[in-house]
Parts: structure tokens; sequence; C-alpha cells
């Protein structure tokens, strides 16, 4: 399968819908152990990712990626903001100059987003944030060599379901110690959305609205 | 010979104009600028606005990087990214004490090298990313 910028439009297209869905849950889960913003900065900045694509062109799904990134970078706020922007930028180098995209490179691109952000916020596995559901998911891709939306929304919502006994040890979360347990992390919940929005935007074929 | 500049990046606007409150009750001639809070005057911190603080307090000599919270570091390490200047640094000290101090060295006429060298002693323990 190839991988067009209709893809990535209705990936991010679908992104902010569930977002905007789930804002008042996202915000509620940063409630007790962030700053209470995650839903809202999250529906703000791909609010905006989708207006700048609805009237924008772009030559190839590099140049398109980067603009997402910019516009996540800037728009989202929190960490979030610079962590998805990253995993954007990320994809986007991979990708650029490639005219047409196959399956395994846009698996490799999300394997380039997954270092760029575990660099951007010095984290690993386990310490309760995006990256546990980013890691496992791209391993499961790597593994599968392919896109089975169920497999990736499996993963993705075991690996959040995770986080919530784990204690933090990155981001705002970690001052709260041990009493962050309990809780699932926003960044692994607002991660499992871009993950569930990505499987069914493979799924799908091509961008059906809805 | 210009004054090292100095950027306050804070969630929060009154932290921000606090800080350069504070410093300037003493020091006038070293440039500080404020990247705080969102574009819509909301708690947080943004690329373009790190930016733009650089570039205003940059006279030359390089400019100092102050930090509030891990998001805001996140934020300034993409525009350091971006404009791969060595002369551009975060120092890891507090916001408070570390730019005040930074603030009397660069006063003083020292250089980056050794305004680093004195937050490095005075705070080893955000040395994490010091050079």
């Amino acid at each position: 399968m190839e991988i067009t910028k209709e893809h990535i439009k209705c990936w991010i297209n679908k992104i902010n819908e569930k977002i905007t869905e789930n804002k008042c849950y996202l915000t509620k889960l940063d409630q007790p152990i962030g700053d209470g913003d995650h839903g809202v900065n999250m529906e703000r900045g791909f609010q905006a990712t989708v207006n700048m694509l609805e009237t924008t062109s772009y030559d190839t799904v590099s140049s398109m990626l980067k603009a997402c990134a910019l516009s996540v970078m800037s728009k989202v706020g929190g960490a979030a903001g610079p962590l998805y922007g990253t995993a954007f930028l990320r994809m986007s180098l991979h990708l650029n100059g490639a005219q047409l995209v196959t399956e395994k490179m846009f698996i490799e691109a999300l394997e380039e987003a997954v270092v760029g952000m575990k660099k951007r916020g010095r984290t690993e596995v386990g310490e309760k944030t995006m990256i546990d559901v980013w890691a496992p998911v791209v391993e499961k891709l790597q593994k599968d060599g392919a896109f089975h939306a169920s497999a990736i929304i499996q993963t993705a919502k075991e690996a959040r379901n995770k986080t919530e006994h784990i204690a933090a040890s990155k981001g705002r979360a970690s001052f709260f110690k041990e009493k962050s347990v309990g809780y699932i992390d926003p960044g692994a919940a607002s991660s499992y959305i871009i993950f569930e929005a990505l499987a069914e935007t493979l799924e799908e074929g091509a961008c059906q609205r809805g | 010979m210009a004054n090292v500049g100095i950027v306050l990046i804070s969630h929060s606007v009154q932290i921000a104009s606090g800080v350069k409150e504070l410093i300037q009750q003493v020091i006038q001639e070293v440039p500080i600028e404020l990247a705080a809070g969102t574009e819509d005057g909301r708690i947080g911190t943004t690329i373009e606005k790190i930016s733009s603080a650089i570039d205003a307090a940059n006279k030359g000599d390089g400019v100092l990087l102050f930090y509030d919270l891990g998001s805001a570091k996140m934020n300034a390490e993409v525009v350091l990214e971006m404009l791969a200047d060595d002369q551009i640094v975060i120092a890891e000290a507090p916001i408070v004490e570390g730019s005040y101090i930074a603030a009397v060295e660069a006063s003083m006429g020292k250089t980056m090298e050794e305004i680093l060298e004195t937050l490095w002693t005075g705070f080893p323990a955000n040395d994490n990313n010091m050079k």
C-alpha cells in the first residue's frame, strides 16, 4: 500500500475529530497529575493544523508532515506541542525526497518519530509518558511489517491502560511520584487517539470522512 | 563589546516580568528579553516568542536562556536546533537565581563561557546539560 498526502490529511482530520470528542476526558486525566489543559491544547493545535491543510497544497508527504510539525509545535502548547511536533518532523525528515511512500517507509518514519520523541523528552519506556504507547505500537508495526488496524488499536489501548499502574518519572506528573499511580497518563491517552486515527485512516484505504 | 543577553522563558508572564524587574533594580545595561505565556495570553511557552526574544537579546556576544518548567526547555531546544548557533545556550540553573547571577556577570563584561562556568559552579546539581 502506498501512503499518500490524502492519508496524512485524513489522519490529521481524524485526530482532530477524536480529540474534540475526547477533550473533556483528556483534560480530566490531566487535572490530578498535570496542569489540566491537555484536551484544550490538543484541540487548539490540531484544529489549527486541519485548517492549514485545508488551505495549503503540498508537493510531497514529507513537506506536508513538516508543515504539520511546525503547526503542532507552535499551536498545541504544553509539552505535547514540542513532542508531537518532533514526531511529525522526524517522519518528515525520514521521508524527505520521496515521491512515493510505501508502508515500509512509513513504519520506518514512525520509528524515527519514537527516536526523536525519546530524545526530546529524555524519556524511555516505563516513565508514564506518551512513549509508553508509541514504543510498543511502533515495535508491533515493525514486527508485522504492515498496518493491521485491529492490531494497532489493541496494542495502543493495552499500552495506554498500562500507564495507569506506573509512577511517573518524567514530566510534571513526576512531581507527584507514587501519587501518580492510578491515573492513565494524558499523553498516553492522546497517543492512543493518534494511533486509533491512523489505523482507521489506513483501514479505509482512502480518505472517507465521517 | 556588547553584553551577553538573557532570555527568560516562563509559562507565566508575571514570573518572567517579575524576574526581569528584580534584575533591573540593579542591572540596566544587559539585554533581558521575555518569552512568557502563549500568544493569546494563557499559561505556556511558544517557540515563536522564544525565537523573537533571542533575536532581540542577541547583541553579538551570545544569549543565555533560562526556563521554568520542562516543556519550556523542550520548546527552547526546538528553537536552538533551528538556529544552530553555539552562542545561544540553555542555562541549567534556577530561573531566578541563575538569571540574576548571569545578569550581574554579563554587566561586568564576562563572556558566555565565564558566565556558564559560574553557573555550573554555583548550581552543580543542574550540570546534566552543561558543556
